[in-house]
């Protein structure tokens, strides 16, 4: 029996992480367990943590959560033989915008998530885990508290794990609204019942995270790409993508496609194949203008940039990431300096206000753009914008800035002369100064 | 909720515990940042350091039926701006504006993950997801009948 799902899944589909979707009743532990379920983790469990730390690395999966750092590198960094209790911490705070996978990996198979942070449990010789989600999704934190409940009542997490003898308690946290709290460090303060603000690195996460204690911390999607890269080998998950991209992931799809929505695909999949076949194709029969790869922080491709593969390195050659997944394809009628504008009045709102030139920056790019959109553009402010952007990339403690700098220079670059043409028509004698 | 902290952690509660506090409350007022910082053995004054930084958290009630319609990029360009401003006047509300018999209360948001079926509404928790102008008219009649 099939469940109906948010999209129709397509064809073209490699279906590793998302193979569950659609079954009926795939959210419940009953279910996962008749498709593969916890399987991975009894393998692990008869495996040394160095053994597991290798077949992860052996996968070469990388964070799913925008930075895409290699997963099994990051695990080797913690502290195994530490004296001071261990956590692993889910990034499920999804804010990038274009970005809608891991609620999805929750709301249809939470169960194969609670066997990846196992898994990373048995690695870390962690016994404690958290799962920060974004306060919007109430109703996602309501399905994995439901999953968390039923893992507990059925013996696979607290005590004595499905006769393991290995221990883990497993809890939810809300967010409350904030963008920030996606940066890893932020986060943490976060979860500590702070506001959320970047902290300095080093010391890193692993070293001194959650409540100064080792801290394994990584994305939903990371997590949940672990169950399959034990049960099928490190090997075999890697043969999905590229070399140093390997396997899968979800490729959120949104903006003029006829048929957006969110896809499971192999690391390397031609971009235009995505527009044109995953995503049937530009809405209306319009052109493609441009492509933002991978959330609305990714520099911005020109149609003429996109016939690349989706891996890591390929998309950072061609000038741009794949960041958090999140494709938000422009057409040919975008008003561009209407897209720069709303990019930054969503960083101008969510900088934390911790870096002086992010929080100035973003605001007076916001002001500037606010004010060139409105018909007060003036022909300084196209270098200012730049000029603004290029000052505040690289100089706060987390990447929130360069997220607000890269597709502001990006679109300055790429689409200079749609700024030219606003102030061709907004006229001469109509500027005002004080915007 | 608190017991889910390791020990002499209660302060990590804050954020989760005044959230479903709000939900209950339908703000964060002076007598539930106290109540807050009794519970988690802090003071008030790091509750409410906390309250002006998260943007679901608010010190003014909002409406019964909070009407939420994101603009950000995924939404803006299949209508999201469209529907906002429709939103505003079907509601007669701004931003952050609450309606006078306390019924609906209106807010422009941000990215909510649900960029691949936009545009998006939330209501309450509520997502509702490739939203039409008809379809948003007829949700909030819906509402207004129900309440």
């Amino acid at each position: 029996m099939a469940k109906k799902l948010y999209n129709e899944p397509s064809p073209l589909e490699t279906k590793v992480i998302s193979k569950r979707w659609g079954l009926e009743g795939s959210e419940t532990l009953d279910v996962y367990l008749a498709n593969d379920g916890f399987k991975a983790f009894l393998k692990a469990r008869e495996m040394t943590p160095e053994a597991i730390i290798e077949e992860v690395k052996t996968s070469a999966l990388r964070g799913r959560g925008g930075a895409g750092f290699p997963t099994g590198l990051k695990w080797s960094f913690v502290p195994r033989t530490s004296p001071k209790p261990k956590y692993i911490v889910v990034n499920g705070d999804e804010s990038e915008p274009g970005t809608c996978k891991d609620r999805l990996l929750i709301e249809y198979d939470p169960h194969n998530l609670i066997e990846g942070i196992l898994i990373a449990g048995l690695a870390m010789d962690a016994h404690k885990g958290y799962i920060y989600i974004r306060g919007e999704y109430r109703f996602v934190i309501e399905k994995m508290n439901k999953a968390i409940a039923e893992a507990y009542a059925r013996g696979y997490l607290g005590k004595n794990i499905a006769g393991t003898g290995f221990d883990f308690d497993l809890y939810t946290h809300s967010g409350a609204g904030a963008y920030e709290c996606g940066e890893e460090t932020a986060l943490l303060d976060s979860l500590e019942g702070k506001r959320g603000v970047p902290r300095m690195k080093p010391p890193f996460p692993a070293v001194a995270g959650a409540w100064a204690s080792p801290t394994l911390l990584n994305n939903v999607e990371t997590f949940a790409s672990v169950p399959a890269i034990i049960r099928d080998g490190g090997a075999a998950y890697a043969a999905l993508g590229t070399p140093k991209n390997g396997g899968t992931r979800l490729l959120c799809l949104s903006g003029h496609v006829n048929k957006p929505g969110v896809y499971e695909i192999p690391l390397g999949f031609p971009m235009m194949k995505a527009i044109n076949e995953l995503g049937g194709g530009m809405r209306n029969g319009k052109k493609l203008k441009a492509v933002v790869p991978g959330g609305s922080s990714c520099p911005i491709l020109l149609a003429s940039e996109c016939d690349i593969a989706m891996d890591y390195d390929t998309v950072a050659k061609a000038g741009s990431m794949l960041g958090s997944g999140g494709m938000v394809v422009l057409d040919e009628d975008t008003d561009m300096v209407a897209v720069a504008l709303r990019i930054m009045r969503f960083y101008a709102h969510e900088s934390c206000g911790w870096c002086i030139p992010c929080r100035e920056g973003t605001t007076w790019l916001r002001k500037i753009l606010q004010r060139f959109n409105d018909g007060g553009g003036r022909h300084e402010d196209i270098a200012l914008i730049g000029d603004v952007a290029k000052n505040m990339f690289g100089r706060t403690f987390c990447a929130l800035g360069d997220a607000a700098a890269m597709p502001t220079m990006s679109i300055i670059q790429k689409f200079s002369h749609e700024f030219e043409e606003r102030l061709a028509k907004q006229g001469s004698g109509l500027v005002s100064i004080n915007g | 909720m608190l017991q889910s902290y390791p020990e002499g952690k209660k302060r990590s509660a804050v954020v989760p515990m005044l959230i479903y506090a709000q939900d209950e409350t339908g703000a964060v007022t002076a007598e539930l940042i106290e109540e807050v910082a009794k519970r988690c053995e802090v003071t008030p004054l790091q509750v409410d350091e906390v309250v002006g930084y998260y943007s679901m958290l608010h010190r003014k009630p909002q409406g019964k039926f909070h009407v939420q319609v994101c603009t950000n990029i995924s939404c803006m360009l299949v209508g999201g701006t469209e529907l906002y401003d429709q939103a505003c006047k079907k509601l007669g509300l701004g931003h952050k504006q609450t309606a006078a018999d306390g019924v609906f209360s209106l807010e422009e948001v941000e990215c909510m993950g649900a960029c691949s079926w936009a545009p998006m509404v939330a209501i309450n928790y509520d997502y509702h997801h490739n939203v039409t102008p008809e379809q948003f008219d007829a949700l909030i009649e819906g509402l207004k009948r129900a309440q």
